[in-house]
């Protein structure tokens, strides 16, 4: 299953704003995506809720898995906006 | 007891008077509208038959309630919109649904299933803490649409009759007041709250009038007009021509004479009374525009609340170097970090504590983590170097003089010219003659001096009386400080909601203070009340009040004794 590491580059961590935003991008991927912290159980990607309770911190480690027609793109993309800094662009 | 189940049992019908204590300044007449308090399970819990139906049933739910949240969302400023979006997609949210699903499976009906899932999410996010643990709130909002939906009851939260009205509630929690528009909320009624509770503070920064504690409040009914008096704590019911005339009459007059009342704030002789802004998260340049001549309190909490690592020097720096731009050679006052107690920090947690008013609160949380201090101290001279701006730091929560002498070590060592300290614990006013030696100025919050004095929490709503910033006690340990200050020639500012109120302003004034800090909409009314007064009049007002029998007598012998203009705003 096509997999794919991203380090949180938000300021104020995985929730809030960047937790919506992810959570709406994987959404729309139409893909069962899954996230899941080092050495945590993956959740899915599509539940807020699920996702702020991964407590993910700046800097932290998550994996991505998704399955299906066009994951590996999918997959890239995601990565890209959880590497973003949303705050220090949006200033 | 709610507000639901009272209304009908002996509606308001006739020409009636309801008394509260008035919380927030200023009348206005108008229909009531009622918020409804969130709809609690039916005590009877019903056999579920039809698994399939049930978690539809909640599915339907949960969509009519994402659905409303984004239509708000869609009408919204940018950035409630954000948080209403988010809202909507927590009640959008699959693994929610799933977990409702899998209750209804084992037997819950759909009301049941809601709650318990919910619940297990709300848990999840409070043992997480910090920002999490408030966002258990938003998923108690959640719930409670849901429920409202599934039960067929009216809707919680904010009402939306659609014209402007008298809110009528039971109490105010936070996020519903976040929400409040003073463009259409006339004026706030509330069962429960006491003078420092949110309702009270939130009302008075808005400046819309509000009564609270107000005895019968729960049997107004949607549409009824109602006169609200926000100084007597008066509400009329059913108010005849002549009531309504003469409420819209005091309206129009306080508007006018607001309007005319600008510039720096003088006595009628002439004597200066510093009138300063309370800034905390709001757009600085929108605080700057303010008719004021600086910043009393800069609450600094707003950069470091809802994270979960510190703010960085360069991101601290960045935020006061705006600030400070923003009110150019007006002196900023900036209270260093105060958090700790009802204010926990994700990267300071203290750890559970019995009292936590009587914790690791304030400057006190220096004693674990010192470099916290040095490191926003450091932030902020490097932004007086980069702005060139006035600026003076005070620490919250000092309680001795040595207390105040290490904080204006590490200040100046920063490089940071002008140092005070908060006085609000009965220890600082008692000895502000030594704590005054330590530093520049001191700074009375009276809210916490006002709890810490009369063995009061803040957060009770139960102890109204107790914490009524007339109380004589309070008054005495302000012309304690006062008069320290006069002594010693060194400034004493008041930035507690107490000095919004243009009565107890002049009485703070003729105490020795000669600074008053408050939110942006009471400064005109304040302004107005200095300028009628002379410096002696101010100190004939105090000498009243501290010799009165008690908070009632005092506000009442103030009230006789000062110009009638200022008294009939």
């Amino acid at each position: 299953m096509p997999q794919r590491t991203a380090t949180i580059g938000s300021s104020v961590g995985l929730h809030a704003r960047p937790a919506t935003l992810f959570v709406q991008a994987a959404t729309a991927t139409g893909l069962a995506v899954t996230i899941a912290k080092e050495d945590g159980a993956p959740v899915d990607a599509r539940s807020l809720l699920s996702v702020m309770a991964l407590g993910a911190g700046n800097g932290a480690k998550v994996t991505l898995t998704a399955e299906g027609d066009g994951a590996e793109a999918a997959l890239d993309d995601l990565v890209r906006l959880l590497e973003i800094d949303h705050d220090a662009a949006a200033a | 007891m709610d507000v639901q189940q009272d209304r009908g049992q002996s509606p308001v019908t006739a020409p009636e008077m309801l008394t509260g204590t008035g919380a927030s300044t200023g009348t206005a007449v108008g229909p009531v509208a009622v918020m409804s308090p969130p709809p609690a399970l039916p005590e009877r819990r019903p056999q579920a038959v039809d698994a399939a139906a049930e978690t539809a049933r909640a599915a339907a739910a949960l969509e009519r309630v994402a659905d409303l949240l984004q239509e708000r969302a869609a009408a919204a400023d940018s950035e409630a919109s954000a948080i209403l979006g988010a809202q909507a997609l927590m009640a959008r949210d699959p693994q929610l649904a799933a977990n409702i699903a899998k209750e209804i499976e084992g037997g819950e009906p759909a009301e049941w299933a809601l709650d318990t899932a919910v619940t297990g999410y709300q848990e999840l996010l409070r043992s997480a803490g910090g920002y999490l643990a408030e966002r258990a709130a938003d998923l108690d909002d959640i719930r409670n649409r849901t429920m409202a939906v599934l039960l067929d009851a009216p809707m919680p939260g904010l009402p939306d009759p659609g014209h402007p009205f008298v809110l009528v509630a039971d109490d105010l929690a936070p996020a519903d007041t976040a929400q409040l528009d003073p463009a259409t909320v006339l004026a706030i009624v509330t069962r429960r709250g006491g003078p420092t509770s949110h309702t009270a503070i939130l009302a008075r920064s808005l400046g819309i009038p509000a009564v609270i504690a107000c005895v019968g409040a729960e049997r107004l009914a949607d549409g009824t007009p109602v006169a609200v008096d926000g100084d007597t704590g008066e509400v009329v019911v059913r108010p005849d021509a002549e009531r309504v005339e003469a409420a819209a009459q005091r309206a129009e007059l306080r508007r006018k004479v607001l309007e005319t009342s600008v510039g720096p704030g003088r006595t009628e002789d002439g004597h200066s009374v510093k009138l300063l802004l309370n800034v905390g998260a709001e757009d600085p340049d929108a605080a700057g525009a303010h008719d004021c001549e600086g910043v009393g309190l800069l609450r600094t909490e707003f950069l470091f609340l809802d994270r979960e690592t510190e703010p960085t020097p360069e991101e601290q720096y960045e935020s006061y170097a705006r600030l400070f731009r923003a009110f150019g050679d007006r002196a900023v006052t900036v209270r260093t970090l105060d958090a700790g107690s009802d204010k926990p920090l994700a990267f300071a947690d203290q750890g559970e504590e019995p009292n936590p008013a009587l914790g690791v609160r304030g400057f006190r949380i220096t004693r674990a983590m010192p470099r916290l201090l040095e490191r926003q101290l450091a932030a902020i001279a490097r932004a007086v170097d980069a702005t060139g701006a006035r600026v003076r730091v005070m620490a919250p929560m000092i309680a001795t003089p040595a207390e105040a002498a290490e904080f204006a070590g590490l200040a100046r060592e920063a490089g940071l010219a002008e140092v005070g300290v908060m006085i609000e614990v009965p220890a600082a006013a008692l000895l502000a003659d030594r704590i005054l030696e330590q530093v520049d100025f001191v700074s009375i919050g009276t809210n916490d001096l006002s709890q810490y004095t009369l063995a009061a929490d803040r957060m009770l709503d139960t102890l109204p009386g107790l914490l009524d910033p007339w109380q004589p006690a309070l008054l005495r340990l302000v012309q304690e400080t006062g008069s320290a200050g006069e002594r010693l020639s060194k400034a004493v500012g008041v930035c507690g909601e107490a000095a919004a109120d243009p009565l107890l302003a002049l009485v703070l004034v003729g105490l020795g203070v000669n600074s008053l800090s408050m939110s942006a909409p009471a400064l005109p009314a304040v302004r107005y009340a200095l300028a009628r007064h002379s410096l002696q009049a101010c100190r004939d007002l105090a000498a009243l009040a501290v010799a009165s029998a008690g908070p009632e007598e005092a506000r009442a012998a103030v009230r006789a004794a000062a110009s009638p203009e200022v008294a009939a705003l």
